[in-house]
């Protein structure tokens, strides 16, 4: 199962080590990032595929400790709602 | 492969614009249940709800989770319970008390289906049915209840319309410690549609399926934001964008109805494409149509910005799932829609405006707080004129008025949550009682002959 990890919040250093360290010690397999500044907010996109290592929920709960940590919001959604709304 | 600005669209509707899925509606058929007795049928009504119903709130939580999109509401509608009381007429109580239980201890906020269909005749325990309405809605917190009383295909039965006035003013007498508000659970319709996922409204028409999960969407926010930055854009230009995003959510909708259906063992049924406003800044269908360039909603105009968003929407909709029903429309409660209330409270909109915008989007005078003296025949002719506008119009309308006991124009009245506020709205002075008092039938009109 793939999600999508979207990570929003004030540019700052150490934000993709937090995430990429979070995810690893869930064994989740990041397979494509890509980071950009938007309207002044460092934003972060990754494709992380879960196996049946974790369900999304629980990823979810551990994210979410880590974007406060960090001062970010992350939000983790399986891809096909992103596959549902943008492709026909 | 999804782009980057395609992630981001979709994180920023629900984070910032309030998109959510209104509410997963489970249709459950209570036809199994007909027993011989009030209080057989009404242990067998909560056994069944409490055994087909028993995950929606789970399910509803962890799909929430899972694609990130909130679920607001969890409900259940039944086959109209007029149909299962038949034999022991006089019982019916029981059943709505069951049925309140069974909402209760699910943890959904409402349960819909207390309804009788009349569009034609009534019968003798159809009649004990809708005199019950005043005191199954006093007695129970979460049940709905909605009433048929004409077609396109029948035409209007005016001697249920007489008595729904009488109902309507009785209900809001017996919640009057509440203002009313067992009004706001009351919906009188003219072609009501058998999968509508919406409260008050929603009952488990006899044609579907036993049990079936229908998906209201919502997003007035996101088709505001969407059009937001389109100053000077021509009217097909803004047409064509809410048709774009309608699409989008929709998509969404379809998604989680199916993966719903799928781990509820029921039917995907439908998804119902209603704007639906809540209260909160930011999702307001009046904000939309003031945002296409009207000082406020009211305002000569308004019918026809709500016509072209109402069918952009649909456009949008019907693209993107093969399976739109319900009401699909957008809705105008007014106590429901901080863009509505306000115009209410400037006096920028009135119930005639409102009546003439039902002929061109779903669903009805919605939601409208009345003065308490408002004679029953004058609640009984605007449920008339607005099953006129439906049956002429082959569309569905509906009436949920509350007549706030001891209030007058002027006043305004707290129903909280997503039942919001609503000032006082002026009703004509002039009287209908003798129409209203000849009773009999509105024949079918012309064109329901098709055969």
């Amino acid at each position: 199962m793939k999600a999508i990890v979207s990570v929003i919040g004030k540019d700052k250093s150490g934000i993709i080590a937090k995430v990429s360290s979070a995810l690893a010690n869930k064994g989740v397999n990041i397979e494509d990032i890509s980071q950009t500044i938007v309207q002044g907010n460092f934003t972060m996109i990754m494709v992380c595929d879960l196996a049946d290592k974790i369900s999304i929920s629980e990823l979810s709960d551990a994210l979410d400790k880590t974007g406060k940590d960090a001062g970010v919001k992350i939000y983790v959604q399986h891809e096909d709602i992103f596959n549902a709304m943008h492709t026909l | 492969m999804l782009s980057k600005n395609e992630i981001i669209e979709t994180v920023n509707m629900v984070e910032k614009e309030h998109l959510d899925i209104r509410t997963i509606t489970m249709g459950i058929s209570l036809l199994p249940c007909v027993r011989e007795s009030a209080d057989k049928t009404a242990a067998c009504v909560y056994d069944r709800i409490m055994q087909k119903a028993e995950n929606i709130v789970s399910v509803a939580e962890t799909l929430s989770k899972t694609y990130g999109i909130p679920i607001i509401n969890k409900r259940i509608s039944v086959t109209p319970v007029s149909l299962i009381t038949a034999a022991f007429s006089g019982g019916e109580i029981k059943i709505a008390k069951s049925l309140d239980r069974a909402a209760k201890e699910l943890g959904i906020d409402f349960l819909g289906g207390y309804s009788a269909l009349v569009q034609k005749g009534m019968t003798s325990y159809e009649r004990k049915f809708l005199e019950s309405i005043p005191e199954a809605l006093a007695s129970t917190d979460r049940l709905c209840s909605s009433v048929n009383v004409g077609s396109s295909k029948t035409g209007i039965n005016m001697d249920a319309v007489s008595l729904l006035g009488k109902i309507i003013k009785e209900t809001a007498e017996k919640t009057k410690d509440r203002d009313g508000l067992g009004c706001a659970k009351f919906v009188a319709f003219c072609n009501a549609v058998e999968d509508n996922p919406f409260m008050a409204g929603a009952f488990h028409g006899v044609g579907e399926g036993e049990t079936v999960i229908n998906v209201g969407v919502s997003g007035p926010g996101v088709v505001h934001h969407a059009i937001k930055n389109m100053a000077g854009a021509t009217i097909d230009e803004i047409a064509e964008t809410i048709k774009k995003t309608a699409f989008k959510i929709t998509r969404a909708g379809t998604l989680i109805a199916r993966e719903a259906a799928k781990r509820l063992n029921a039917e995907f049924g439908i998804v119902d494409l209603s704007l639906a406003p809540t209260p909160v800044m930011g999702d307001s269908v009046a904000h939309i149509l003031e945002e296409i360039g009207l000082s406020s909603v009211g305002a000569h105009g308004t019918t026809a910005a709500l016509a072209l968003l109402n069918d952009a929407v649909k456009k949008g909709g019907v693209m993107a799932s093969s399976n739109v029903g319900g009401l699909s429309g957008a809705f105008i409660p007014v106590s429901e829609d901080i863009g509505m209330i306000n115009a209410a409270n400037n006096g920028a909109i009135d119930i005639n405006k409102l009546e003439a915008m039902t002929a061109v989007c779903s669903v009805g005078i919605d939601m409208v707080a009345i003065p308490g003296d408002t004679p029953a025949s004058t609640i009984s002719a605007i449920i008339a004129d607005e099953a006129a506008i439906g049956m002429i119009n082959n569309k569905t309308t509906a009436v949920r008025v509350i007549p706030v006991p001891n209030k007058k124009v002027g006043d305004s009245v707290e129903f909280g949550g997503l039942l919001g506020t609503a000032p006082i709205m002026k009703v004509s002075r002039e009287s209908a009682d003798k129409f209203i008092a000849r009773g009999g039938r509105i024949p079918a009109p012309i064109h329901s002959n098709k055969n």
